[in-house]
């Protein structure tokens, strides 16, 4: 495999075990095991969703950088969310989450006047979320109704279920460590379907191809940030290096915790978790299954070498059990 | 927004516009979709999205993907029918089975390849080997297995080229057991619960099955003409032994996995199963009913003969039943987020009592 992921032309087909070339568990580096000896740091988002405002910005900044098609204006009757959930023609997913549980102090007495805007401005889009003066958690009399909101997306597993499934090669690790979809390989067999743990990939109907956040491949090649990043308002949606993301994450969560946010945690930051860990992580203020997310994912392809010695068993069984016919027809003076 | 039909039967899709509720008092039937009788996020066994699926559900279709299940099993179970019919010389069973191999084995790619998205690119299945998808592997196998079951069925009808035939039925018996088992990891290498959790047993159903489909159809040779009793002698052990398999590494399975095997015995995928089981004990007792030494004795040639096709055809049925229910079973698994969470909550609560007890603190 050259390093752009596209394989060299040789009438022999590729021989790939996927991950079981390298390291198995643990804290491994995918693009490393994939065949890159050189290449850039591991890239991911953290999705720090105790500062979304679900604005869905990054749907709408998604769709139009990466062409995804209209996929339906319908009203789905679920809070604000009427987009339903990702698929192949949504990339990105703002979850809404309204909750009767205790909420963050709600002030309308927050006053900005001494906030200087124009001073603000190199701060880019976002405000970072130390610098705001007021987030929808900060903690305070309780109240009983609370939303969450939560932009959902590609989790880019370290253990990638998809790409170890998919039977034509279409499916690649880049050398961000991302996976992406090659579409012009792909013939739509759809097995990466039901193999992906979070219900991101999906076939495109009249397409026939499946399609998922690509992490926006082409964006960082040029080193640009992904476009649902770049859109972000509230810096919720943050880019960047896997190792340094993580620190940052762990910083906040502390920080949050410490301020009375009991409910906040990582999702898909431990290394060690059933996936490997993923490349983009998220903190939530609930249970995952909260948020439609699986609360201990595990990479199918993990029980994949157990598999195989059964079906080798059952492969066994059954041949014994033919000649075993075949020997009771004779012995018995069947012929 | 006010869109009601105004039909026969009275008012339809009514909404309640002005009158409208909010918060507390909203009646129970304008809350949700999917289960009226709940609130907005089941508070009591799970939590989940708008009671959404957590993981895509498969876009395999029917008749599809479960015949490309079911044709595995009774193409590579044919093969091995083949072999053995060829080595004890059982000419009229070994040519049933050595067309139905093929027939079965190249039905199973032409259902494979309709499946797909993008029929045209089949060939990309061809462009990797990975053992990590069952799907590539399969590619192969079937790449290998039915140009050696079309030589050996070719050869055994037209009786040109022994050797060669030899050999193909050989390589086909070989590939069989292979073709007919490897479909099982392929759908359990995914994360439907009622399939993935199912692994260890899964290879142990299709390959009973498969035994049970093929040595059903091998019994139907006994309605051709010339055909003496003996000559089904084996196809009838394979079909029950198969039966016997199929029914007790099924129950095994449904029994380990607990809860995630609800799909296998409720809905659409429950009716098949119970379908497959029942059909495969009433062919099972057909077959035992008709067998020349038993009971078989008391009953008129004619008759014995057809009621021993009529078993077989019951437990081709059988095996055809059961991989339709695993299929449905297994769409029924992805659709519903209980399956994903309520498993995953446990083992997250079983691990957290684990540390508790060891004295450490999670993360």
């Amino acid at each position: 495999m050259s390093a752009n992921g596209q394989r060299t032309v040789t009438w022999l087909p590729e021989i790939r075990t996927g991950r079981f070339d390298g390291a198995l568990s643990g804290d491994a580096d995918p693009a490393e095991i994939s065949g890159y000896p050189d290449h850039p740091p591991r890239m991911g988002f953290f999705t720090d969703t105790s500062v979304c405002i679900g604005c869905k910005a990054c749907e709408v900044a998604c769709k139009e950088w990466n062409h995804v098609p209209e996929d339906g204006l319908n009203l789905l009757g679920m809070s604000y969310d009427n987009t339903g959930g990702l698929g192949a023609d949504t990339w990105r997913h703002v979850a809404f989450i309204e909750q009767r549980k205790p909420v963050a102090m709600q002030d309308a007495g927050v006053h900005h006047e001494g906030a200087d805007v124009l001073g603000l401005i190199p701060e880019g889009s976002g405000t970072p979320p130390e610098a705001a003066t007021m987030t929808p958690t900060t903690p305070g009399a309780a109240n009983d109704l609370r939303w969450l909101m939560s932009s959902d997306v590609c989790k880019h597993c370290t253990n990638a279920a998809c790409l170890d499934v998919c039977p034509t090669g279409s499916l690649f690790r880049t050398e961000f460590g991302t996976v992406v979809v090659q579409e012009d390989i792909c013939n739509g067999c759809g097995y990466c379907i039901p193999a992906c743990p979070y219900g991101v990939i999906d076939q495109r109907k009249g397409d026939g191809r499946a399609w998922k956040c690509t992490l926006c491949y082409d964006r960082l090649s040029d080193g640009m940030e992904p476009a649902c990043a770049k859109a972000c308002p509230t810096n919720s949606i943050q880019f960047g290096p896997l190792d340094e993301l993580r620190e940052r994450a762990d910083r906040r969560v502390g920080e949050l915790r410490e301020a009375g946010v009991a409910d906040a945690r990582l999702y898909g930051r431990d290394p060690d978790d059933g996936v490997g860990g993923d490349g983009a992580f998220f903190l939530l203020l609930d249970e995952p299954e909260v948020y439609g997310l699986p609360p201990d994912p595990v990479v199918t392809t993990r029980d994949i070498p157990s598999m195989w010695r059964h079906v080798g068993a059952a492969a066994g069984v059954m041949a014994a059990g033919a000649a075993a016919a075949f020997a009771a027809a004779v012995w018995g003076g069947h012929r | 927004m006010s869109q009601s039909d105004v039909t026969k039967e009275g008012l339809r899709g009514e909404r309640p516009d002005r009158e409208a509720m909010t918060g507390v008092n909203v009646p129970r039937r304008w809350r949700g979709k999917r289960r009226a009788e709940q609130p907005m996020v089941p508070p009591a066994e799970f939590t989940s999205y708008y009671g959404k699926p957590i993981i895509n559900q498969p876009v395999w279709e029917s008749p599809d993907i479960p015949g490309y299940l079911f044709l595995g099993g009774l193409a590579g179970g044919c093969s091995l029918l083949a072999a053995g019919s060829d080595l004890t010389g059982r000419p009229t069973l070994g040519k049933t089975v050595k067309t139905s191999a093929v027939a079965a084995g190249a039905l199973s790619v032409v259902a494979l390849v309709h499946d797909l998205g993008r029929p045209g690119r089949f060939l990309n299945m061809m462009r990797v080997f990975k053992v990590t998808s069952p799907m590539s592997v399969g590619s192969w196998l079937l790449g290998g297995y039915v140009p050696a079951a079309g030589v050996a069925a070719l050869t055994a009808l037209t009786g040109r080229l022994p050797r060669l035939g030899a050999a193909a039925t050989a390589g086909s018996a070989l590939l069989g057991p292979a073709v007919a088992s490897y479909t099982a990891a392929l759908i359990s290498n995914t994360a439907v619960p009622a399939w993935h959790d199912g692994y260890p047993e899964m290879p142990f159903v299709f390959t009973g099955s498969g035994m049970m489909a093929a040595g059903g159809l091998g019994m139907t040779t006994a309605l051709l003409p010339g055909t003496g009793p003996d000559e089904t002698t084996p196809a009838r052990y394979l079909a029950v032994l198969g039966a016997a398999m199929e029914i007790a590494a099924f129950e095994r399975m449904e029994h380990r996995i607990g809860m995630t095997a609800e799909p296998y015995s409720e809905g659409k995928g429950g009716k098949y199963v119970k379908a497959g089981k029942l059909l495969a004990a009433a062919g099972t007792a057909g077959t035992l009913l008709s067998a020349p030494g038993l009971a078989g004795r008391l009953l008129p040639g004619r008759v014995r003969r057809a009621l021993a096709a009529a078993s077989g055809a019951t437990l081709v049925v059988a095996s055809a039943a059961t991989r339709w229910g695993i299929y449905h079973a297994g769409m029924a698994s992805a659709g519903d987020p209980k399956y994903t969470v309520v498993p995953q909550r446990q083992r997250l609560n079983e691990r957290a009592r684990a540390d508790g007890a060891a004295g450490g603190s999670g993360g």
